[in-house]
């Protein structure tokens, strides 16, 4: 078994490490007419870009995208500056440059690569995938009885911040920066994915692509390690089956399908505010342009923030949406488990915690009112602030640097929940609900706790579970995302997720069940 | 300012001292020599088997003690001067007190066996225990096996850590039966098996002669009253722990096997009382034994002596008996009596119930005659102790207890449910025709 799981590391590594080169292989080389149709398309005017470019790219080959892009970018940004200093404003090209290079990119790639996709994926997704499972599967065995499974999780370097989970942080840190804002460098990892993309949607695959692809792949996998490590756990299964259900139809088919019946992209369980270009006019703009559909789809987003979540939160408490159907919940609870450990649970960080998650709630109502307002008026400035750079601060801010650099980056030294916790604004609304008008709990089992600290040790939302348990006291905190973990670690059977009459629900205790009556009486009566 | 100082920085003192804390503005200080700060004893297990760091068992941030002005003070107590109200520390130092609350927990039995005190023999109580562990087991290579004395908690729970590093144990368990004194046979046997799935080489109803040494006075070997002789690097005693009183042996306070207290956890001496594991009643309460080494009765025992300590005399008065443990995978709860077959009593009589695939049993207690519920054992399924504390209050009947058994289950959602089970095989054996009744919530919040 243990040689199997280590072919299965070499293997998947391999994969890996094909994967992580890509950027910097392949052949690119753009043919006349290909830049031709560009310029129409991009309605290019700038005679200084288009010469540049003829003179130093056109009919060259190009060795991996760093080149390429660093001389289109090159010739994009001399040639802006120029017009900018000669006030020739019509002629400045608005494409950024690394859009710019991927477009080029992507029409211009011709080796191997770009002409052998199927092989291409086969060695990176495809391998990786194998070594993954031969990892993992025989986990079955080795890991023995069914039980819990944390043995040596505080001795090996991957969870334990040692130099393995260095380097996955690096890792996907890297893969973040390319995503957000590099993403000429993802072109061949597109070509991978090509013929996937075209059979679902009809167009060749972009970056997103790949990264929804991506994250499908490693959600399913990684899925197989949860049923493996929980599978005396029914409920963690169900669970996981549900977020894994989620988000390969909700998040990834569906809206790829839509988009071959010509109806918008839209991704039906994905929540305002944390789907919070919603309201962007660009988005309202296509919604109201995409007839029956789009209206639908308009009034189900509103529906779905204002009645529907709620309302869900009421019965059965956040743990619907955070761990059972949302796609940054799916990640974190299956890529992520494996770092659930490092949530910091000191009060400090709770501190931190409420002040940048109600911040960011803000943050989004702020600029989702600024952006209704100026949809509505017609301005694009709201006293004096102009609507277009706050979206794009919260953009580049929480929606790329936040949710995704740090907020998946950072699962090996944070904890898988470091979005969820400290920066999703959904999550924070969900969170007023649970806390004050629900009829979920974790309900403790009177005086048994022994305050051992499996429960808070392993509460990926950095929850001081026991710090409730000891007392005797109910655990309803705002942000628990009812993964269950926390009961399924005790030793002593002390925690259980319910949904419940509301009455009762926070129980403050001095004194535990077990003890005196009178004294309990004496004691609790609050 | 009234000064309470307690010794021992266990759950027993570090309650007592917070409910102090609650209700008084008194000065308190407690005096430990083990840790700095207080951690949860019964976790120890999970630092070595990697679920947790040690800074994990510790219930309350660093910051907390001086927060709440409780003074910690590191060090060991040589002797108790209650004529002059003041602690012999080691280092030299005195500290005076006005009311002294001892809390200083267990120390592991040694029976005098030969070799009990060579390098590689330990026992696992304490801090300084595990870091020892750590040192003589650190891997299967430099342990090439480990043979535990003593088939109790604590044993299996050694056994447990040490296979989760792949050090083959032997497990010489003195009973014919895995803790038979204790539980009825059918769990007891499931427990055996249980065990040997784990691969734990159990020896049943065997006890250990003596610990051989090699050339440089390390166990190396043990010799059984069954004349094996099982080479070894470790040997683990865990025969069982007794109250941690010798410092006292001169003090003048009364002295049992721990330290006698009455019902208000005050010993002879005025203005000093006793609680946790070290205490030791003049009487068994109820039927529960003079002295009780858990951690609920050790917090218990602190809850209640704060409230004397604060003008509100009262006595120690514990209500139904609960406890839980794990066995490797297996966790047990009980509530009420369930006695062994050594212990039980006359009038009880037990139903079994055990699954045919799951390792999943319970065993429930009543009276012969009268029928009334006394206690359950349930291994595999959780159970909702408020439930069970009422019904016992209300000395429900047994049959009243089946029919309701879905009320009173703790598991976690979505897992499979046994009560059907539970009921069609009691109806079959007692000639009954209980159907279990539908989980209310209603019932399950009705205060009664
Ligand atoms: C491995 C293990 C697992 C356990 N698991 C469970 C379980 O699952 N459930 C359960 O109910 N119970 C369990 N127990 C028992 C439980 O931990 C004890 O009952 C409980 O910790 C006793 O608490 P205490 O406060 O009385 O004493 P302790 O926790 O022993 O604290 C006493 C402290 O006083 C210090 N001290 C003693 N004498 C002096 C002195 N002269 N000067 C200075 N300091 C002194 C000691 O060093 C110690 O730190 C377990 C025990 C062990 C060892
Ligand atoms: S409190 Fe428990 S259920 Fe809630 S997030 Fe933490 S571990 Fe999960
Ligand atoms: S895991 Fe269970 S016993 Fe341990 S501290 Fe948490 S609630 Fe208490």
């Amino acid at each position: 078994m243990k040689t199997i799981q280590n072919i299965g590391i070499a293997i998947f590594l391999l994969g890996l490490g094909i994967f992580a080169a890509l950027p910097f292989l392949g052949s690119f080389k753009l043919d006349q007419s290909t830049f031709d149709e560009i310029v129409t398309e991009k309605r290019i005017k700038s005679e200084i870009f288009t010469a540049d470019m003829q003179q130093n790219v056109v009919g060259k080959e190009f060795t991996g995208m760093i080149d390429l892009s660093s001389k289109i970018s090159k010739a994009l940004e001399y040639a802006n500056a120029t017009h900018v200093k000669n006030k020739e404003y019509k002629k400045k090209i608005y494409t950024k440059s690394s859009e710019m290079a991927s477009l080029i990119g992507k029409r211009s790639g011709t080796g191997y690569i770009a002409n052998n996709k199927g092989i291409m994926w086969f060695l990176s997704f495809g391998i990786g995938i194998i070594g993954a499972l031969l990892f993992i599967i025989p986990q079955v065995v080795t890991l023995g009885k069914k039980g819990i499974k944390n043995d040596g999780v505080y001795h090996q370097s991957s969870t334990n911040k040692g130099w393995i989970a260095w380097l996955v942080f690096f890792f996907l840190v890297s893969f973040y920066m390319v995503l957000y804002f590099g993403s000429q460098y993802a072109v061949n990892w597109t070509y991978l994915v090509d013929p996937i993309s075209e059979s679902l949607s009809g167009n060749p695959a972009g970056h997103w692509f790949v990264y929804g692809f991506m994250y499908c792949t490693i959600m399913s996998v990684m899925a197989v390690r949860m049923y493996i490590k929980y599978r005396h756990n029914m409920y963690q299964i169900v669970r996981t089956t549900s977020v894994l259900f989620f988000q390969i139809i909700f998040a990834f088919l569906i809206p790829e399908i839509m988009v071959r019946l010509q109806m918008p992209y839209y991704d039906f369980k994905n929540a305002f505010p944390l789907d919070y270009d919603f309201f962007f006019q660009w988005n309202l703009k296509s919604l109201l342009d995409s007839g029956g559909i789009g209206l639908f789809i308009l009034v189900w987003g509103v529906v779905l923030t204002l009645v529907i979540v709620p309302v869900m939160v009421y019965f059965f408490g956040k743990r619907w949406y955070c761990s059972w159907v949302c796609g940054c919940g799916g990640l974190a609870e299956t890529l992520g488990d494996p770092y659930r450990q490092h949530s910091s649970k000191s009060l400090f960080s709770w501190k931190v915690e409420r002040w940048l998650i109600h911040g960011v709630l803000v943050f989004a109502v702020v600029m989702t009112g600024m952006t209704l307002y100026s949809f509505f008026t017609e301005t694009s400035t709201v006293f004096g602030i102009k609507t277009s750079s706050i979206q794009n601060l919260y953009s580049l801010a929480i929606g790329s640097v936040f949710a995704g650099v740090i907020g998946t980056g950072f699962y090996p030294i944070f904890g898988n929940r470091v979005w969820c916790r400290f920066g999703c604004p959904l999550a924070a609304y969900l969170g007023f609900v649970q806390r004050f008008k629900s009829r979920f709990r974790i309900t403790t089992n009177g005086g048994q706790c022994i305050s051992c600290g499996n429960c808070s040790t392993y509460c990926e939302q950095g929850i001081d579970v026991r710090a409730y348990a000891q007392k005797g006291e109910n655990i309803v905190r705002s942000s628990c995302v009812g993964c269950g973990v926390c009961s399924a670690v005790c030793p002593r059977g002390v925690l259980k997720l319910e949904n419940g009459p509301e009455e009762g629900r926070i129980n403050p205790t001095e004194i535990l069940l077990g003890n005196d009556v009178d004294l309990m009486e004496l004691v609790n009566k609050k | 300012m009234e000064h309470i100082v307690i010794i021992g920085n266990g759950i027993a003192g570090v309650t007592a001292a917070r409910h102090i804390r609650k209700k008084s503005d008194k000065r308190i200080t407690i005096v430990s020599a083990e840790t700095d700060y207080f951690f949860s004893r019964t976790a120890l297990m999970y630092v070595y088997m990697g679920h947790m760091k040690f800074e994990h068992t510790q219930p309350y941030e660093n910051w907390f003690w001086k927060k709440n002005r409780i003074e910690l003070v590191k060090a060991y107590v040589n002797a108790v001067d209650h004529q002059n109200k003041k602690l012999v520390l080691a280092d030299g130092n005195f500290l005076n007190y006005d009311k002294l609350i001892l809390a200083t927990g267990s120390k592991p039995n040694k029976f005098g066996w030969p070799g009990q005190d060579l390098a590689g023999v330990q026992g696992l109580y304490s801090k300084q225990d595990l870091d020892q562990l750590e040192a003589n087991a650190p891997d299967k290579e430099t342990c090439k096996r480990a043979v535990i004395v003593g088939g109790g908690l604590i044993g299996i729970e050694m056994a447990e850590m040490l296979r989760s590093r792949k050090i083959p144990v032997t497990f010489l368990v003195r009973e014919n039966s895995f803790w038979n004194g204790v539980l009825p046979a059918g769990e007891s046997a499931m427990i055996n098996e249980h065990i040997l799935e784990h691969h734990i080489d159990l020896h049943l109803g065997t006890n250990l002669v003596e610990i051989l040494a090699d050339e440089n006075g390390r166990a190396r070997a043990v010799t059984t009253d069954k004349g094996d002789t099982i080479e070894c690097s470790v040997v683990g005693l865990t025969a069982g722990v007794s109250p941690n009183v010798d410092f006292l042996k001169e003090s003048g306070i009364e002295l049992g096997r721990g330290i006698k207290v009455n019902r208000h956890l005050e010993t002879n001496i005025s203005d000093i009382y006793a609680i946790g594991d070290c205490a030791e009643q003049h009487e068994g309460i109820g039927q529960r034994r003079p002295i009780e080494a858990v951690w609920y009765t050790g917090r218990m025992m602190g809850e209640t002596l704060a409230q004397t300590i604060c003008g509100n005399k009262t006595e120690y008065k514990p209500g139904h008996w609960f406890n839980s443990a794990k066995f490797l995978d297996l966790e047990y709860q009980t509530y009420g009596w369930v006695f062994s077959e050594r212990g039980m009593k006359e009038n009880e009589q037990h139903f079994h119930w055990r699954d045919d695939k799951e390792k999943i049993c319970i065993t429930i207690a009543f009276n012969k005659d009268t029928k009334q519920f006394l206690g359950i054992n349930t291994f595999g399924i959780r159970m909702r102790h408020e439930i069970f504390d009422r019904w016992l209050t209300e000395k429900c009947d047994v049959n009243h207890v089946l029919e309701y058994l879905k009320d009173a289950n703790f598991d976690p959602e979505f897992y499979s449910k046994y009560e059907h089970k539970i009921v069609s095989t009691f109806n079959s054996e007692f000639g009954t025709s209980i159907t279990p009744k539908k989980k209310s919530w209603k019932r399950i919040f009705s205060n009664a």
